[in-house]
């Protein structure tokens, strides 16, 4: 018995991390970033006057993922701003892979993952429940390992493959195994940790194809369900991976 | 009988769109233009805002604008004011809103908003405001007065503040565990001589006891979007009911029904929470309007915690007489309720279940709901009867013990069969299969056979086996039923029933299809959005659902099979009752090659018009309905009715479970071996919806015996566990590996398709057994309480006291 984020090596350590950051002083992290957000607006703000003082920030994002290309990318932007990039910023504009396509993307340094999916590429699949690495709804694929969107910021996953669960189905429509299983056993009730529940099942069926039970428990226990559907979406594991007729 | 579509599984039609991240709660939904508001919330548990300086914060660029109680009608203690002013009540009260361009921008501008309270004394153990002198949580008093008819565990209405004050020595003797002599209780019911059958009883137990609370904590917090379009409001939200809560939500506008579009296909868990409107929806939808802009207020998760509800707590003294047959003689009981900061106790309905579960022949009970300044309480999953029925199975075991009775034979002489009586009015039940629910699941655990087996399993291991009783009412009427028949042939089956994730919404439509025996595939649910045109359904909560809309969906289907015949009848001639339905047709029973499919009757409705087509509709039906039939005339035939099928009694659910635990006596952990759980609920409309309501039902039985509980801090009424690891919610690793679980399937009479709810008490069987097993693991100790925590028992195992000798509730 216990609370367990541990479900992978990676998930395990970066939810510890998590916690000690959040732990004891939930009101500094949240300071830190309404003073990111601010220096964050203040300077695009400043920068995008001397280019086109009708170019808001709104407007450039929202340009940018209309367009869903670019037009340039940070470099040129500050390189047209004829600004220097101040020391110690990061690249803005991401190019990164979700669902097997490349997004480019207006990122802020504290951006979470879970907010770029959410409100920037418009998949709302991944769920914030907590918002701070405690229920595991918004759980995605980062190169195959699941982890918290919430708690993760889009620029340290900026290399990886995102996979989340509008991303699972086949080309031709067919749903996961795992997706098709949760129907099968009516694994979801509200629905809400769904995304996540098939997340981390779609991780631990890619690295042991046949978990016992036991294996499937442990692997799932950094996703909580307040309704309760442990056992059917365990079901759901055990059929996708052909261990339950 | 022998049934198209009850009893057998289906898919849900929206299940698909959980498994592909396509379905949306209201938090997905984004507006052009749209404004973020966030909450200020209180830093103390009581007193008055002084004054508001919002100064800094309007100045800010971005920051579009701040919403006070000043902009909400006036709201007066104890119903739960969306903004407070002059009441603040508990921490984490919101004070106000502030909405900005983005959410970054509303948090900043919160920090830099100075709000200047006065604070008032505060409390946050009901007996320490019971006692005299003792601080209030309200200025005007602590007490909640019923004035006028409201739910257990609402303030729905015809509710005061009043003061209620005991002598330090009734508060002591209380503590004590003994009954305050003298002292009083403003809710009293009584039935039988209770010391006549005292003294007729050969087993007397006089236990104290305490069940604390704890929050709902649905997954999906409950953030809002509203935006208003040529003088209507489109409302994003969570609800568990959908029509019930419309005109709750207009009111809370102050705009007439007919201008509110509510949308909310699917609700993250609602759990007695989100039956109806909560108070922050106030202030989304007139902060949009205030601003003219459509507005998002997102509640996190601390801030689900505090206006999120909670289950309420109690502080009691009971006593149990048996007689030398086991039959339980007599039952006193007194209960001091918890209400929180606002809502209601729910010691009365805590009386209801042994009223009904063990059937005493004569009962008194005593109780009273008292404030404290501590998160607001609610209905929460079988409000009363779970706590009760979790906290009561030790005891009652204890009993039966001492009368040398087996556990599981103590329930069967005491179980409510067809002849059962409840509550303090000794009303009667619908029907009850229950004695054969016991016979079930004993056979499905194999207690016969388990309660032989050796308690202790290892020099650190004991074994527990443990029995446990749930019962909540399961059924309402007089609600509409609402269906359209479309020339394509497609039946179009309308609910306003929420869909909190049991799929009763879509479950009960099934009792239309069957009356119509048309195939499932032909039928399309329509639910969700007000705009689709929803009848009036039932508020969804308490195990309602399914008996209360199995009948309107049968009605509407009786409508409509009678305006098939009678077009059919019209067109081929003849009498109504010379027609007969099949196949999707109408035809002559005589000579079915006469007749015509439903999507012919269908077009046949548009060309006559009148009743068969919705331009008229019964004068009973509800304004939401009358609405709906109006918006849909002349599309197809309309089937619509109230319920006004014969109805007595109480219709009950019962869940009965028994659980074998291994418990470890060095660290006070113990792991679930096997949990089987039968219900009775009537007949089975869907097998595999009813394992879910068992298996999730029982996921919180287990939370609420063992982890999940309100901490309070008494010197300055901050709570210690916000956060979902703290509270903490059962997870994978806390149930066990496997649940079994049946149902009696033996139909209700007075359903059309024979069944009854289930959801509350498949939460109430599984903590009682869960405490009936701890209990047994360690000799048949009493915790005397819920929950029962591992730190508990291992100080119980080492002999101290450290937290097992105090009850109280919030504290300990």
């Amino acid at each position: 018995m216990g609370f367990s984020h541990a479900a992978s090596g990676f998930k395990g350590e970066f939810c510890g991390r998590v916690y000690s950051l959040i732990k004891g002083r939930s009101w500094i992290t949240l300071v830190v970033l309404i003073k990111c957000s601010s220096l964050y607006t203040t300077c695009l703000g400043r920068l995008s006057q001397p280019v086109n003082p009708k170019l808001t920030r709104r407007r450039f994002i929202k340009g940018v993922i209309a367009s869903g290309v670019a037009a340039a990318s940070t470099s040129l932007w500050y390189t047209a701003s004829g600004q220097s990039r101040p020391a110690g910023a990061v690249e803005r504009l991401l190019t990164i892979s979700v669902n097997g396509q490349t997004r480019r993307v207006d990122v802020a340094p504290q951006e979470t993952l879970a907010h770029t999916l959410r409100y920037k590429l418009g998949l709302t699949g991944a769920k914030l429940g907590c918002n701070r690495g405690e229920c595991g709804s918004c759980t995605v694929l980062a190169d195959d390992v699941n982890i918290y969107s919430c708690s993760t910021l889009t620029h340290e996953v900026k290399n990886k493959a995102i996979l989340t669960v509008e991303g699972l189905r086949a080309a031709d429509g067919t749903l996961h195994p795992i997706q098709a299983a949760f129907i099968q056993e009516l694994s979801p009730q509200c629905g809400f940790c769904t995304s996540g529940q098939i997340m981390s099942a779609v991780a631990l069926l890619k690295s042991n194809p046949r978990p016992t039970r036991e294996e499937a428990r442990n692997a799932l226990s950094g996703n909580l369900c307040r309704c309760g559907a442990y056992d059917h979406y365990l079901n759901g594991v055990m059929r996708a991976s052909g261990q339950l007729s | 009988m022998t049934y198209m579509h009850i009893g057998k599984d289906f898919t849900p039609p929206d299940i698909e769109g959980k498994v592909t991240g396509a379905a949306r709660y209201a938090e997905d939904f984004r507006r052009d233009g749209l404004v973020f508001a966030r909450l200020l919330t209180s830093p103390i548990p009581a007193g008055r805002v002084v004054s508001i300086d919002a100064s800094e914060a309007l100045a800010m660029p971005g920051v579009l604008g701040i919403f006070t109680a000043d902009d909400l009608p006036e709201s007066k203690p104890p119903a739960n004011p969306a903004l407070a002013k002059e009441f603040i009540t508990y921490i984490g009260q919101p004070i106000l809103a502030v909405a900005a361009e983005s959410e970054e921008l509303a948090e900043a501008a919160i920090e830099r908003i100075v709000v200047e309270y006065e604070r008032r004394p505060f409390v946050v153990d009901p007996l320490d405001t019971l006692v005299e002198g003792g601080p209030d949580p309200y200025p005007m008093g602590n007490s909640l007065i019923r004035t006028g008819e409201a739910a257990a565990g609402t303030t729905a209405s015809g509710t005061g503040v009043g003061q209620i004050k005991w002598t330090s020595d009734q508060v002591a003797s209380f503590r004590a565990g003994r009954f305050p002599t003298g002292a009083s209780f403003p809710e009293e019911w009584m039935y039988g001589d209770v010391d006549a059958n005292f003294a007729q009883c050969s087993t007397i137990l006089e236990e104290p006891f305490v069940t604390i609370g704890y929050p709902h904590h649905s997954l999906e917090p409950r953030t809002g979007m509203a935006y208003w379009e040529n003088g209507k409001c489109y409302f994003h939200g969570s609800l568990q009911s959908h029509t019930v809560g419309h005109d709750a939500l207009s009111a809370m506008l102050e705009i007439d029904p007919a201008n509110l579009v509510f949308i909310n296909e699917n609700t993250g868990g609602g759990f007695g929470s989100k039956i109806f409107p909560y108070p922050t929806m106030a202030v989304t939808g007139r902060f949009a309007r205030k601003l003219n802009r459509p507005l998002q207020l997102r509640i996190t998760r601390p801030e689900e915690f505090y206006i999120g509800s909670a289950r309420s707590g109690m502080q009691g003294w009971i006593k149990i007489g048996l007689r030398d047959n086991g039959r339980v003689g007599a039952v006193d009981v007194a209960i001091v309720g918890d209400a929180g900061a606002g809502g209601g106790a729910s010691g009365g309905s805590a009386a209801e279940h042994i009223s009904i579960m063990y059937q005493p022949e004569a009962m008194r009970f005593r109780g009273m709901s008292l404030y404290t300044n501590t998160a607001p309480r609610g209905a929460q999953r079988g409000p009363g009867q779970n706590e009760m029925a979790a906290v009561l199975s030790p005891m009652m075991d204890k009993a039966a013990r001492q009368a040398g009775i087996d556990l599981v034979e103590f329930r069967r002489v005491n179980a409510p069969g067809m002849d059962a009586k409840v509550g303090s009015r000794q009303g009667v039940l619908s029907s009850s299969y229950y004695p054969q629910a016991i016979e079930q699941v004993a056979t499905l655990f194999g207690w016969e056979q388990k309660k032989t087996l050796p308690r202790q399993i290892s020099a650190t291991k004991v074994r527990g086996i443990g029995v446990g009783e749930g019962y909540h009412s399961a059924g309402a009427s007089g609600y509409d039923g609402l269906l359209r028949i479309a020339p394509d042939g497609k039946i179009y089956l309308h609910t306003g029933v929420g869909n909190l994730g049991t799929y009763s919404y879509a479950g009960v439509l099934r009792a239309a299809a069957e009356a119509l025996q048309c195939s499932w595939e032909n039928c399309v649910v329509v639910h969700g959005n007000s705009d689709l045109h929803l009848p009036h359904s039932t508020y969804q909560g308490g195990s309602n659902t399914i008996f209360t809309e199995t009948r309107s969906s049968h009605v509407a289907a009786l409508d409509a099979i009678r305006k098939l015949k009678t077009i059919a009848a019209a067109q081929f001639g003849g009498a109504v009752e010379d027609y007969s339905i099949g196949g999707e047709r109408v035809f002559l029973t005589s000579d079915s090659s006469k007749g015509m499919s439903y999507g012919e009757a269908a077009q046949k409705a548009i060309e006559l018009g009148g009743e068969l087509s919705g331009m008229t509709y019964p004068e009973d039906i509800h304004r939401t309905t009358q609405r709906s039939v109006q918006a849909m005339q002349g599309t197809g035939l309309i089937g619509v009715a109230k319920d006004t099928l014969p109805k007595s009694g109480t219709a009950p659910g019962f869940a009965i479970a028994m659980i074998e635990i291994e418990l470890d006596t060095e660290t006070g952990k113990f792991d679930i071996l096997d949990y089987s759980g039968v219900a009775e609920c009537g007949t089975v409309i869907h097998p595999m919806g009813l394992r879910q309501a068992m298996n999730g039902g029982g996921v919180w039985g287990f939370g609420m015996a063992a982890y999940e509980r309100h901490v309070y801090d008494p010197q300055n009424g901050l709570p210690a566990n916000v956060g979902l690891y703290q509270g903490k919610l059962p997870t994978y690793l806390d149930v066990p590996l496997h649940m079994k679980t049946a149902g009696t399937d033996m139909p209700d009479p007075q359903s059309p398709v024979g069944s009854r709810g289930i959801g509350e008490p498949a939460q109430g069987c599984a903590a009682a057994a869960l405490m009936s097993a701890i209990s047994d693991a360690l000799g048949g100790h009493l915790f005397n309480r819920t929950p029962v925590t591992p730190d508990m028992i291992v100080n119980h195992i080492a002999q101290n006291s450290f937290n097992t000798g105090d009850l109280k509730t919030n504290t300990f």
